[in-house]
């Protein structure tokens, strides 16, 4: 078999020597952002309004969370690279948009994600979207910051796989990279035989990741003032989600569509997984058994399946979970604290389905980055198996 | 002789336990004359109000533009409340409204007209939701009758300034009125029974008058929750579970409650059977309660009269109480720095419920206190203990002050104003928040680049706001732009001049 791919290598290889010095990174900021003394700064809408307590929860002219911002055009940029390049992961089989895939809502449209040993893992991956004005990650809140969170899938044996010492050494390895670093940190890269360091590499890709702002949906076209923004079914069902009979809203806050606590809730593991305690081992605290962190909810049509290991397939089931009565699909023998706000609502089949109306208004791609047609290393993108649209078979971004 | 010796050994013994019985008696009671006058309570709400004339407490107003709208019996409210502008005035004549009416604009007045004390009343028919939802800032609801709702009565998501007042809310669902994340409001004189939670529902709020309302046969009559300064002044708290609460639901985004006045309330015989729905916080709450302070710091209790309620007459405590709701390790668990000063109580403590009865028993005690603190805080403080029949304030001191007549509310004197958009330019939010995402200042995005839309209409910034609200296709090169008319003619305009002004 080696007959055939060493070949196939070389002409990679020899492919990636032109490419390599063709790729150079953006001096420009990504849609929604200025470029202000050389650093990107989020700009939106909803920086016109405030929130009580700047907790960035709320109701429709809210202020929005505190976020991250202030990386330079570059280090966003060489982030984006690193994103979409597999050379990250141990063997070269994986990419963060492997799990987190740009047409797939950051999402990767599996209820359980697969790392490199091709297999399932415990939880599904959550949507990046809006990940700048989180802080918390994992679906048990167990880091508090990117840098801490990206730790997990780039060394977990089974997300990634590799070390930070192979990293270390693979990125030092490939003279584009060290060029790229070299651009997003050059008074870092002045002196010769600088290295590229571990803190840089999570950096970029933190840079790249707080970029994925979605705050142009319809339903943010109506909270601005645009009454005409949303059907009269759609303002039903917003009507029903901030209700306090489904009380949607009470966990799923605007502006996020998250306030960004953990809760207990209750919903089933897919058939034959044992079940998953979740947030207690996090903090260590009984009571949070079966805790899991509320996701934001924009996007959430480009995300199913739902849940933290994918148990309903579709917005309609997920949304019919709430009304099937308190704890209906805990195991027998857990006793759970389950949360004030899962009661037995009792929504109409009608009403459920003005959620999933309502819910889709919350779609925005509109700041979805272009992905790369050559990476760095030479190696090409793994996510999808076919050229994604926007990108030309010739490779370069077709962004005209 | 032996006899004599008999009869004073015997006035000996007898004189001897009179002594030992008096020893026994408490102290003989110290009234205390103050030789000077006490400190006046201190608080950010005093520096608030002191800072505004007098006769402009709660003076707090929704601003009108003239626009009246009248509403008839058989129309819709909520017709009215599309057709309307900010300023606003929607009068509702009597008759009978069946919808759900939500207000996503500022500065809308909706007042019912009562007409020989026929109110316009809201039906919900026990299948609709909410019978008002707003969203917006300087809403006013008042003078509704409101009945069969599902969910609540009156529910403010955000929206600063808001006043609810002269409402009846009658047998509906979960919460009766509900503001919830909004600074500086007023619900006053409103009249609420039969509701499954609490009659009112101050949640995750600043800066909050609850004043003069009646409130009875409901699990919680008035609820403070994860709130600060909150004024809860001459209500009438009923044959309700619990009277008045304040309290921390652990678990929500905003952890804190704390700076809350209760004064000259009426909390009377709040006996009521708790019908709340499982697993919901107050069904924790012993009937019997008049009032239970969980969590919440800074709570001054002033000049309540607090009567015949069967289990106690205030609890302090921390989240033992709330047993049903998972721990969370950001909320601080304990009342701190209670403030009790005079308050008028009996007959409190009677009957107790069974769960405060298991309590009392561990303190070796079967009638209910007055008041208790089953935390035992060494940091608060309380005037005349004497009077009451108290369990757990041994550690309290005493107050330093007798009233806080100077805060005479804990609205603001004026209203929220909108944030400073002074270093915010809207035009260019609007540029970088929605145009980037298909014009960069120099290269090919979706759309032409900046550059060459400034060479075209150099200084015609109402060219290309007229443009975006109806695009059409001019560019063989380029898609048809999608219409930007859910921005408004002004901030369309403002991110024209940005863009013509853009330099990189």
């Amino acid at each position: 078999m080696s007959r055939f791919l060493l070949p196939l290598f070389v002409l990679m290889f020899a492919a990636y020597r032109v490419v390599a010095a063709d790729i150079a990174l953006d001096g420009d900021c990504p849609p929604g952002f200025e470029l202000t003394a050389g650093h990107c700064e989020l700009r939106s809408l909803y920086q016109m309004y405030d929130s009580l307590e700047n907790a960035g929860v709320g109701g429709l002219k809210t202020g929005l969370p505190g976020y991250r911002d202030g990386f330079t055009p570059q280090q966003i940029d060489l982030g984006r690279y690193l994103f979409f390049d597999p050379v990250l992961s141990v063997d070269g089989s994986v990419s963060c948009a492997s799990c987190h895939q740009p047409d797939k809502g950051f999402a990767d449209g599996r209820g359980r994600s697969i790392g490199v040993k091709d297999e399932p893992l415990k939880r599904s991956a959550p949507s990046l979207w809006n990940v700048a004005f989180l802080n918390s990650f994992f679906w048990d809140g167990r880091a508090d910051s990117l840098e801490q969170q990206m730790l997990g899938p780039l060394y977990d044996t089974h997300e990634m796989g590799n070390s930070p010492e192979n990293l270390l050494q693979t990125m030092n390895g490939i003279p584009a990279y060290r060029k790229l670093f070299a651009e997003a940190w050059p008074a870092e890269f002045k002196f010769p035989g600088a290295q590229i360091r571990l803190d840089q590499i999570y950096t970029a890709i933190v840079a790249f990741q707080t970029t994925l702002i979605s705050l142009n949906s319809r339903y943010d076209q109506y909270a601005h003032g645009y009454a005409d923004a949303l059907t009269e079914r759609e303002k039903e069902g917003m009507n029903v989600f901030r209700s306090f009979v489904a009380r949607c809203a009470e966990c799923h806050t605007p502006p996020l569509f998250t306030n960004q606590q953990i809760a207990v809730i209750g919903t089933p593991e897919p058939e034959g997984m044992l079940f998953d305690i979740g947030a207690e081992k996090t903090l260590n605290e009984p009571s949070q058994r079966g805790g899991f962190k509320i996701p934001s909810l924009r996007n959430i049509d480009l995300t199913a399946p739902y849940m933290h290991s994918g148990r309903f397939t579709t917005l309609r089931e997920a949304a019919a979970f709430y009304t099937g009565g308190r704890g209906h699909a805990v195991p027998q023998g857990e006793q759970l604290k389950i949360h004030w706000h899962i009661w037995e609502p009792r929504l109409t089949d009608e009403e459920l389905d003005r959620l999933v109306d309502f819910m889709k208004t919350l779609t925005d791609e509109s700041f979805k980055p272009l992905e790369p047609a050559q990476l760095p290393s030479g190696l090409l993108p793994v996510h999808n198996n076919t050229a994604p649209t926007g990108i030309t078979l010739t490779g370069e971004e077709n962004n005209e | 002789m032996n006899k004599l010796i008999a009869v004073v050994g015997a006035i000996a013994l007898l004189a001897g336990g009179f002594y030992l019985g008096q020893s026994k008696q408490p102290a003989p009671t110290v009234i205390k004359v103050p030789a000077e006058p006490r400190e006046k309570f201190s608080s950010a709400g005093a520096e608030e109000v002191a800072s505004a004339p007098a006769a402009t407490v709660r003076s707090l107003e929704t601003p009108t533009s003239g626009e009246l709208i009248v509403v008839k019996d058989g129309e819709s409210i909520q017709d009215a409340v599309k057709q309307a502008s900010p300023g606003a005035v929607i009068k509702v004549m009597p008759g009978t409204y069946r919808e759900t009416v939500y207000i996503d604009k500022d500065n809308i007045t909706l007042s019912g007209v009562i007409e020989q004390g026929k109110y316009p009343v809201l039906e919900g028919e026990g299948k609709r939701n909410d019978a008002i939802l707003y969203s917006g800032n300087g809403v006013t609801i008042e003078n509704f009758y409101i009945t069969h709702y599902k969910g609540n009565g009156v529910m403010g998501q955000a929206g600063n300034n808001y006043i609810i007042r002269n409402n009846f809310v009658v047998d509906t669902g979960v919460y009766g009125i509900f503001p919830q994340l909004g600074k500086n409001g007023i619900v006053s004189h409103n009249i609420i029974s039969g509701i499954e939670d609490a009659a009112i529902y101050v949640g995750m709020s600043d800066n909050v008058d609850v004043v003069f309302n009646q409130v009875y046969e409901s699990v919680a009559g008035i609820e403070i929750e994860n709130s600060r300064h909150a004024l809860v002044e001459g209500n009438m708290v009923y044959d309700n579970t619990g009277g008045i609460l304040a309290f921390i639901t652990p678990g929500l985004p905003i952890k804190t409650c704390g700076d809350v006045i209760i004064r000259n309330n009426f909390v009377v015989d709040n006996n009521h059977e708790n019908f709340a729905i499982p697993g919901s916080l107050v069904s924790n709450i012993p009937s019997g309660t008049g009032m239970l302070i969980m969590a919440c710091d800074d709570v001054v209790v002033e000049n309540n009269i607090i009567t015949g309620n069967k289990s106690a007459g205030m609890i302090f405590t921390d989240f033992s109480l709330a047993t049903s709701a998972a721990t969370d390790p950001d909320s601080e668990p304990n009342p701190n720095r209670p403030k009790i000063l005079n308050n008028i109580m009996r007959n409190n403590g009677d009957d107790p419920e069974p769960m405060v009865r298991a309590f009392l028993a561990t303190q070796l005690e079967a009638r209910g206190p007055d008041i208790v603190d089953t935390v035992g805080m060494d940091d608060g403080c309380i005037l005349n203990p004497e009077r009451y029949r108290t369990l757990g304030l041994d550690k309290y001191g005493e107050c330093e002050f007798a009233s806080t007549a100077n805060v005479a509310s804990y609205t603001l004197p004026e209203p929220v104003p909108p944030r400073s958009m002074e270093d915010l330019d809207k035009g260019k939010l609007a540029y970088y928040g929605v145009c980037a995402g298909c014009h960069a200042y120099d290269s090919r995005m979706i759309g032409p680049p900046a550059r060459i839309i400034q060479a075209i209409y150099m200084d015609d910034p109402q060219a290309i706001a007229d443009y975006a609200a109806n695009p059409e296709r001019k560019r063989e090169d380029y898609p048809e732009m999608p219409p930007q008319s859910h921005l408004d003619e002004e901030t369309r305009l403002a991110a024209a001049k940005f863009m013509l002004n853009l330099k990189n």
